[in-house]
C-alpha cells in the first residue's frame, strides 16, 4: 500500500467516524464537530509550524488563541458611545502614555551610558512613569465600567465586519508572539517553554479582570456573525419552501444551514492556510528551516541565522493561532474567559500534532479531526465505562457514586496516556514527515 | 513612634509573614525542578501536579489518621501523615520514572523532547489527583489555628493593629529549614550526594569515576518527590488544596529556579524569596502601612495597589522576562544556556 492510499484511507477513516455520529446522534452534531474540527485543524497548523517545522516548543497556545478570540470582540462589537466619551480618550491616551514610556525606557538602556544616570533615569521612567500611567488610567476605567455595568460596562468594539477579525486576530498574536521570541529564543530550549506558559497565563488574567475591555468574567455574549441567522431564515418563505422541498422542517434546516455556512467559511480558511504552510514547507525556507532544526550547530556554521528564523516561525504560528481563535469566538458567538482551560487549548492541540505526525501538515489536519472527535466522544464514553465498571456494585455504594462522578475527569487521564503512548511507540505519528 | 510601630507591625502582618511561608513553599518547589534540571537535565512540567500528588496522599492519610481519632494535639495531623505521602509519591515517581523517563534517557533524547513527556506526565498526575479527591478544595488543617492571634497580640503589646501568625506559617518556615538543612548537608557531606553533585556537574567523568547512573537518578526522584510532598503539604496547610492552583504555582516555582540560576539548589531558595516578595509586595495594599508610616497630612486616599492580586503571576513572569533579557544564567550563575 502505497504512502498516498494509506493517507487517503486515513482521512476517510475520520470522516467515516464523524458521519457515523452523524446518523446515531444527529446531524447537527456531526456538522459541530466538523465546524470545530476545521478550526482545531487550524491550531494544529500553527503548532506544527512551531513544533514541526522548527522544533520550538510552545505550551502557550491557550494565550495566542485567545488573544484572536479577544479581537473578535473588538472588532465586531458595536461600540458603546456612552463608554467612549464617559472614558474612552483617557484610556486611549493612558495606553499610548504607557507604550510611551516603556518605549522611552527601553531607549534610555539603549542610548545611555552604563552608571547611575542610566539607573536613574530607568528608575524615574519606569517606576514614576507607572504611577504617572495608573494615574490616567484608573479615573477612566471607573467611568467606562459605570456605563450599564449589567448590560455594557466596556468600551465595545469597533463594529467592523467581524470576518476582518480573523486577520487582525492574527496579527495581535503574531504581536506577542514576536516579544516573547524576542526575549526567550536564543536561549535554552526550556526557557521559551516557560515564557510561553506564562504569557498565556497573564493574557487569560487580563482578559479575566480587565472589564473596560471586553467585560471581563461577565462575558461578551452575541458577537456578530458573518452568516446569517436561523430567526431570520426561519421568517424567510424562499428559505422555509426550499427547506420544505428538500423535506426538511424549517428549524432544524435554518441550524443546518447556518452550520454548513460556517463550514464552508472555516474551510476555506483551512485550505488558504494549508496551501500556504505546503508551499511554505516545499520551498527552500522550509528546507532550510527542517535544517536548522535537525542540526542548528551545522546550520549556523552554513551561516544561516538561527535565531532570527526561529523568530520567524514562532510568530508565524502563533498568528495561525491567534486567526483560528478569532474563528473560534465567531462560531460561538461568545466570548467566555474562563472556558480558556490550558487542556483544551494548549495541550488537546499539542495532542492533535504529536498523534497526527509532527512535521506534516496534513497529518496536523488529521490529528485534529481525530483527536477534536475523540475528545467530543471521550465523556460518553468514559461514563459509559463506568457504568459497565459499577454495574455489579450496590446502587448506594460510595465506590460507585465516586467513579461515576468523576468519569469526567477521564479526559485528562486518556490524553495524557495517548501522548505519552505515541511518543513512545509511534513518534512520527500517523501520517509520518516525508 | 507608636505610629511607626504600627505600621511595622502591619507591614509584618501582611507583607513579611506571609511572603516568608510562601517563599519558603517556593524555594522547596523550585528545589526539586533544580535538581531534577541538574541532575536528569530537562525542566520538569509535571512538578507542580507532583506537589498536588502529593498533597494529596498526605491528605488521604491525614484523614484516615483523624478517622481513627489520632492527632498531634496542637499541630496540625498532616505531619504525622507527611512521611506516609511521602513514601507513595516516591514510589510513584520512581514508577514513572520507570515506565516513562528510562526510555527516552537510553535513547539520550533530546531536552526538549523529555519537556514533552513531562507535560504528558503532568497531564496524566493532574487527572489521578482530580479523579481521586475531585478538582474541588479541600480542607485538612486541625490543631490549633494561630500561634499568635490578633486579639492576643493585641493584648499583649497594647498596639492597635494586630498581629497574627498562623500555624501553617510557622510550620512551613521551620519545616523549610530543617529540610533544606538536611539537603544541603546530604549534598554536601554524604557520599551519596557527592556522587549526585559530580554527576550534576560533568556526567562522563561521573561514569568513568564509577558512580552508577542509575543510583543516582533513583535517589534525585526520592528526594524530589520528598521535596514536592513537603512543599505541597506545606502550601495547601498555609492556603488551601485545589488541584489547579497547584498547576498555577508551575509559573512563580520556575521562575525562582531559573531566577535563582537552575541547577543551583541555592539559587532556587534565594529565587523562591525573590519572587515571593515581589509578589506580595507589588499586590498589597500599602494604604493601611504608609496611613502609620507618613505624617497626616500625605496620608493616601487610594488603596496604593501596585497591580491586583489576579496579575500575582505577571509579577513574576516579568522578573522571569528581565531575568532572561539580562542575565539568563539567573543571579546565581546556574549551570544553563
Amino acid at each position: 500500500m502505497s504512502v498516498q492510499t494509506r493517507n487517503i484511507l486515513l482521512f476517510a477513516l475520520v470522516f467515516g467516524l464523524i458521519i457515523a455520529s452523524g446518523f446515531y446522534r444527529s446531524p447537527d452534531y456531526a456538522l459541530r464537530v466538523v465546524n470545530l474540527g476545521l478550526i482545531s485543524a487550524i491550531m494544529a497548523i500553527g503548532v506544527n509550524m512551531q513544533w514541526g517545522y522548527a522544533g520550538l516548543f510552545n505550551i502557550g497556545v491557550m494565550g495566542f488563541v485567545a488573544l484572536g478570540g479577544l479581537m473578535a470582540v473588538l472588532v465586531g462589537m458595536p461600540p458603546v458611545p456612552d463608554a467612549w466619551t464617559a472614558g474612552g480618550p483617557r484610556a486611549l491616551l493612558a495606553l499610548i502614555v504607557g507604550g510611551a514610556l516603556i518605549f522611552a525606557a527601553v531607549l534610555a538602556w539603549a542610548r545611555l551610558p552604563k552608571g547611575n544616570v542610566r539607573a536613574f533615569a530607568m528608575l524615574v521612567l519606569l517606576g514614576g512613569g507607572f504611577f504617572a500611567y495608573r494615574g490616567i488610567f484608573d479615573p477612566a476605567v471607573v467611568a467606562i465600567e459605570k456605563v450599564e455595568p449589567a448590560l455594557l460596562g466596556y468600551l465595545g468594539g469597533l463594529g467592523w465586519p467581524v470576518i476582518l477579525a480573523w486577520p487582525i486576530g492574527g496579527l495581535a498574536a503574531a504581536g506577542a508572539a514576536w516579544l516573547i521570541g524576542k526575549t526567550a529564543l536564543g536561549l535554552r530550549s526550556d526557557y521559551l517553554a516557560i515564557a510561553t506558559l506564562g504569557i498565556a497565563e497573564i493574557i487569560i488574567a487580563v482578559l479575566k479582570n480587565e472589564e473596560w475591555l471586553s467585560r471581563g468574567v461577565k462575558n461578551v455574549n452575541g458577537v456578530p456573525r458573518p452568516v446569517p441567522y436561523e430567526i431570520d431564515l426561519q421568517n424567510d418563505p424562499a428559505f422555509v419552501e426550499r427547506a420544505q422541498g428538500l423535506g426538511l422542517d424549517p428549524v432544524v434546516g435554518s441550524t443546518l444551514f447556518v452550520k454548513l455556512c460556517y463550514a464552508g467559511l472555516f474551510l476555506a480558511v483551512l485550505l488558504i492556510v494549508m496551501f500556504l504552510a505546503q508551499r511554505a514547507l516545499n520551498s527552500p525556507w522550509g528546507r532550510m528551516m527542517r535544517a536548522i532544526r535537525d542540526n542548528e550547530v551545522a546550520a549556523e556554521a552554513m551561516g544561516k541565522d538561527v535565531t532570527a528564523r526561529h523568530l520567524q516561525i514562532f510568530v508565524l504560528g502563533s498568528a495561525v493561532c491567534g486567526v483560528a481563535g478569532a474563528m473560534l469566538i465567531t462560531h460561538d458567538s461568545l466570548f467566555t474567559p474562563t472556558s480558556y482551560q490550558p487542556l483544551r487549548f494548549t495541550f488537546l492541540i499539542w495532542v492533535m500534532v504529536i498523534v497526527g505526525g509532527s512535521g506534516n501538515n496534513f497529518g496536523a489536519v488529521l490529528g485534529g479531526f481525530l483527536i477534536w472527535f475523540l475528545w467530543v466522544e471521550v465523556e460518553p464514553l468514559g461514563l459509559w465505562l463506568m457504568d459497565v465498571i459499577t454495574a455489579g456494585m450496590a446502587e448506594d455504594n460510595w465506590l460507585k457514586a465516586h467513579l461515576q462522578e468523576s468519569a469526567a475527569h477521564m479526559r485528562l487521564l486518556t490524553m495524557g496516556l495517548i501522548l505519552l503512548l505515541v511518543l513512545r511507540f509511534s513518534p512520527r505519528g500517523l501520517i509520518p514527515e516525508r | 513612634m507608636i505610629d511607626l510601630l504600627n505600621a511595622l507591625v502591619v507591614l509584618m502582618n501582611f507583607v513579611v509573614i506571609p511572603a516568608a511561608a510562601y517563599g519558603a513553599q517556593l524555594a522547596l518547589g523550585a528545589l526539586g525542578v533544580t535538581l531534577i534540571y541538574g541532575i536528569l537535565r530537562f525542566s520538569n512540567f509535571a512538578h507542580g501536579d507532583s506537589m498536588a500528588f502529593g498533597a494529596m496522599c498526605t491528605i488521604l492519610f491525614t484523614w484516615w489518621f483523624q478517622s481513627m481519632g489520632i492527632t498531634l494535639g496542637p499541630l496540625p495531623t498532616a505531619l504525622l501523615a507527611l512521611p506516609f505521602g511521602i513514601v507513595i509519591t516516591a514510589a510513584v515517581m520512581l514508577g514513572t520514572d520507570r515506565a516513562v523517563y528510562a526510555f527516552y534517557r537510553a535513547q539520550k533524547a533530546k531536552p526538549v523532547i523529555l519537556v514533552i513527556v513531562s507535560m504528558g506526565v503532568m497531564f496524566i498526575m493532574n487527572g489521578l489527583v482530580r479523579f481521586i479527591i475531585g478538582p474541588d478544595d479541600q480542607r485538612f488543617a486541625d490543631g490549633e489555628r494561630f500561634i499568635i492571634s490578633v486579639r492576643e497580640f493585641k493584648a499583649l503589646t497594647g498596639l492597635k493593629e494586630g498581629l497574627a501568625f498562623k500555624t501553617g506559617q510557622g510550620i512551613t518556615l521551620i519545616t523549610a529549614i530543617i529540610v533544606v538543612a538536611a539537603l544541603f548537608w546530604f549534598l554536601n557531606r554524604t557520599r551519596t550526594g557527592k556522587s549526585m553533585r559530580a554527576f550534576s556537574d560533568n556526567e562522563d567523568l561521573a561514569l568513568l569515576s564509577g558512580i552508577n547512573p542509575e543510583r543516582v537518578v533513583a535517589i534525585t526522584w526520592i528526594l524530589v518527590a520528598a521535596l514536592a510532598t513537603i512543599a505541597g503539604t506545606l502550601y495547601g496547610l498555609d492556603k488551601s488544596f485545589k488541584p489547579f492552583t497547584y498547576f498555577q504555582l508551575l509559573l512563580p516555582i520556575f521562575a525562582s529556579a531559573i531566577v535563582g540560576g537552575l541547577g543551583n539548589p541555592l539559587g532556587a531558595i534565594a529565587g523562591g524569596f525573590v519572587i515571593a516578595f515581589s509578589e506580595v509586595t507589588f499586590t498589597y495594599a500599602w494604604k493601611k502601612v504608609l496611613k502609620y508610616a507618613l505624617p497626616e497630612n500625605l496620608e493616601p486616599t487610594s488603596l496604593v495597589q501596585l497591580l491586583s492580586t489576579d496579575y500575582k503571576f505577571a509579577v513574576s513572569f516579568v522578573i522571569l522576562v528581565i531575568v532572561l533579557l539580562f542575565r539568563p544564567t539567573g543571579i546565581f550563575a546556574g549551570k544553563a544556556l
